[in-house]
């Protein structure tokens, strides 16, 4: 079973008397522990094909089915316990809560959960060692680096055990050699958990950790490869 | 929820101006509450204290403590009403007092009655002995002292404390009927009742009896010579106490109004800056209501932790207050205070709600 299938998804925005198409009968195969970089130029429905297969926008038309469960009839709240159940996502710009800890950055996922918060808690000190911030789980994130703040929104990502996990532009406000860093460790933690895993990017330099990469360009996804 | 908590405990700085606000608030309603409270006690102890269910006046008193009298045969028929139990008099004068070692004078409400009232031990026997109200402390009474009343100067020793038994904001000195009657003598001879004539009857209902159906009874007996009511009614026609209290009820719903709006103006901004962030939490699978929630509870912490301060506040303020204003704090007017402002949070809060269910979680993206 594919962790990800778009079927003929179709996403269309109206603005006035206009309709956009941001996304054009696009078909997609995600599989189980596969990596797919999503490249294209700004404007090209990258994130709208993020958003639809996050459960974030329902589409205009056609399927998606995430882990098999056909989520494209949803409504709000079914879709707001799918994300909160079945994917995690990395932010362009990390988007972590400011006056919680990194430990707490990600326990909030588990208070959204209602989880058991003595299980949360093993879970987030397991994931924050892992990511090598067993040290700096009692921080801020005004007090860590620009990579340590990537690598707690990673363990946010992955606090509810997902099966997708949805990673926008990861690289984007970081240098090459840091960049390059935090995508060895997206790819190691996608890979620990044999999780399958989107990639938004337009940095092509990046590409080369993925196992498949898709350009998608006027919201048609034209090649892989 | 713990989201809002750790927000709250970690950046109190943001908060600052929506609990200055609502401090100010609180103390302003603890004060406005607590001067209607003290008006209004100041002025209905002495009826409130009343054992009987009902009070019967002259007809023609406009249910005056001053202008009623009733004479003895009146009183005699009121007693024999088929539901009375028991009948006392009930008599008044308002006189100034001179307390030794003072220069001004103590403005007083002389009591002279026959069925004690509640907290009022029977009449004493020696004429000229009285039982004075607590709040005559503030003037100087002492118990043993020896007061003069009124022009003619009539001299009486308080022998013990009663409470909560002022009169029209005068404190009250409680004794026998003859004790009342010399006071009057003494001050104003044109105003003396004739034996076994009283001002006011306090009457006590026979169980099982409904007072209003007794008090008609009464006035029935006595041909339309007498205006009987009940202890409340009887309150509620004290003068001007009607107009006190809607005037400041006016001011105080006005303040709640005045705190929901500040509450409601604040979250409103708060909830305008955080768009972003409401947007990840609901990325991450937060629902609209847990958003909210977090809105809600930080409002009604807020309210709590300004109701703590303002309280704190108010109470300081009691001791550095004149004892001549009639400041009182109650833990109800508190109690009433706490939750009319927490409510008014919560509510104010609320208009932040079509704000937070249109959050689109998908603006978190890109």
């Amino acid at each position: 079973m594919p962790a990800l299938q778009l079927d003929n998804v179709r996403k269309v925005y109206q603005s006035g008397d206009e309709e956009i198409v941001a996304l054009d009968h696009a078909s997609l195969e995600v599989g189980d522990a596969e990596i797919v970089a999503l490249v294209g130029p700004s404007g090209s429905g990258k994130t709208t094909l993020l958003s639809i297969a996050g459960g974030l926008l329902s589409p205009s038309e056609g399927r998606v089915v995430v882990a098999g469960d056909d989520i494209s009839g949803y409504d709000p709240k079914a879709l707001t316990r799918f994300r909160r159940d079945r994917v995690g996502f990395v932010f362009q710009s990390v988007n972590l809560v400011p006056f919680l800890t990194a430990r707490e950055n990600l326990l909030v996922v588990a208070d959204f959960n209602r989880a058991d918060r003595k299980a949360a808690g093993a879970r987030a000190d397991q994931l924050l060692g892992e990511l090598g911030l067993g040290r700096r789980k009692g921080n801020l994130p005004g007090q860590l680096s620009g990579g340590e703040r990537q690598r707690v929104a990673v363990g946010r990502a992955f606090m509810n055990a997902p099966s997708l996990v949805l990673i926008d532009e990861p690289t984007s406000a970081l240098d090459t050699k840091l960049g390059e860093q935090v995508m060895e460790l997206i790819v190691s933690e996608v890979r620990a958990r044999d999780t399958a895993a989107v990639i938004v990017t337009h940095d092509l330099r990046m590409t080369h950790y993925a196992d498949r990469t898709v350009h998608i360009t006027d919201g048609v996804l034209e090649s892989s490869g | 929820m713990k989201v809002a908590m750790l927000e709250l405990r970690r950046r109190p700085g943001r908060f600052a101006p929506a609990l200055v606000a609502l401090v100010l608030l609180t103390l302003l309603l603890l004060v406005l509450g607590g001067l209607l409270d003290g008006l209004a006690n100041g002025s209905t102890g002495a009826l409130r204290a009343q054992p009987g269910q009902l009070l019967t006046y002259s007809a023609d008193s406009k249910l005056s403590l001053v202008r009623s009298h009733l004479d003895a045969a009146t009183v005699a028929e009121v007693g024999r009403v088929a539901g009375v139990q028991q009948v006392g008099g009930l008599g008044v004068v308002l006189l100034g007092a001179k307390v030794p070692g003072r220069s001004d004078e103590a403005n007083v409400a002389v009591f002279g009655y026959q069925i004690p009232p509640r907290g009022v031990p029977a009449p004493p026997d020696q004429v000229g002995d009285v039982y004075a109200d607590r709040s005559l402390a503030a003037y100087g009474v002492q118990v043993g002292q020896t007061l003069e009343v009124g022009p003619g100067r009539y001299p009486v020793t308080v022998v013990g404390w009663v409470r909560d038994t002022d009169f029209l904001l005068q404190g009250s000195l409680w004794g026998s009927e003859a004790t009342w009657r010399a006071a009057i003598a003494s001050a104003r001879p044109d105003a003396v009742l004739a034996p076994g004539t009283f001002p006011v009857l306090t009457v006590v209902t026979a169980p099982g009896t409904k007072p209003t159906d007794v008090a008609a009874a009464i006035d029935a007996a006595t041909g339309g010579a007498t205006h009987t009511v009940t202890r409340g009614e009887a309150v509620d026609s004290l003068p001007g106490l009607r107009q006190q209290r809607s005037t400041f009820n006016s001011i105080i719903y006005t303040t709640f109004f005045v705190a929901a709006l500040v509450v409601a103006l604040f979250f409103a901004l708060l909830t305008l800056e955080r768009i972003g962030l409401y947007a990840v939490f609901k990325a991450m699978g937060a629902s609209s209501r847990q958003v909210f929630t977090q809105v809600v509870a930080q409002a009604m912490i807020v309210a709590l932790v300004a109701f703590v301060i303002g309280g704190l506040l108010a109470w300081a303020a009691s001791f550095a207050i004149p004892p001549e204003v009639p400041l009182q704090l109650t833990s109800a007017r508190a109690v009433e205070v706490l939750v009319g402002l927490v409510v008014m949070s919560a509510l104010g809060s609320a208009i932040s709600l079509r704000r937070v269910v249109r959050v689109d979680p998908a603006s978190a993206i890109g």
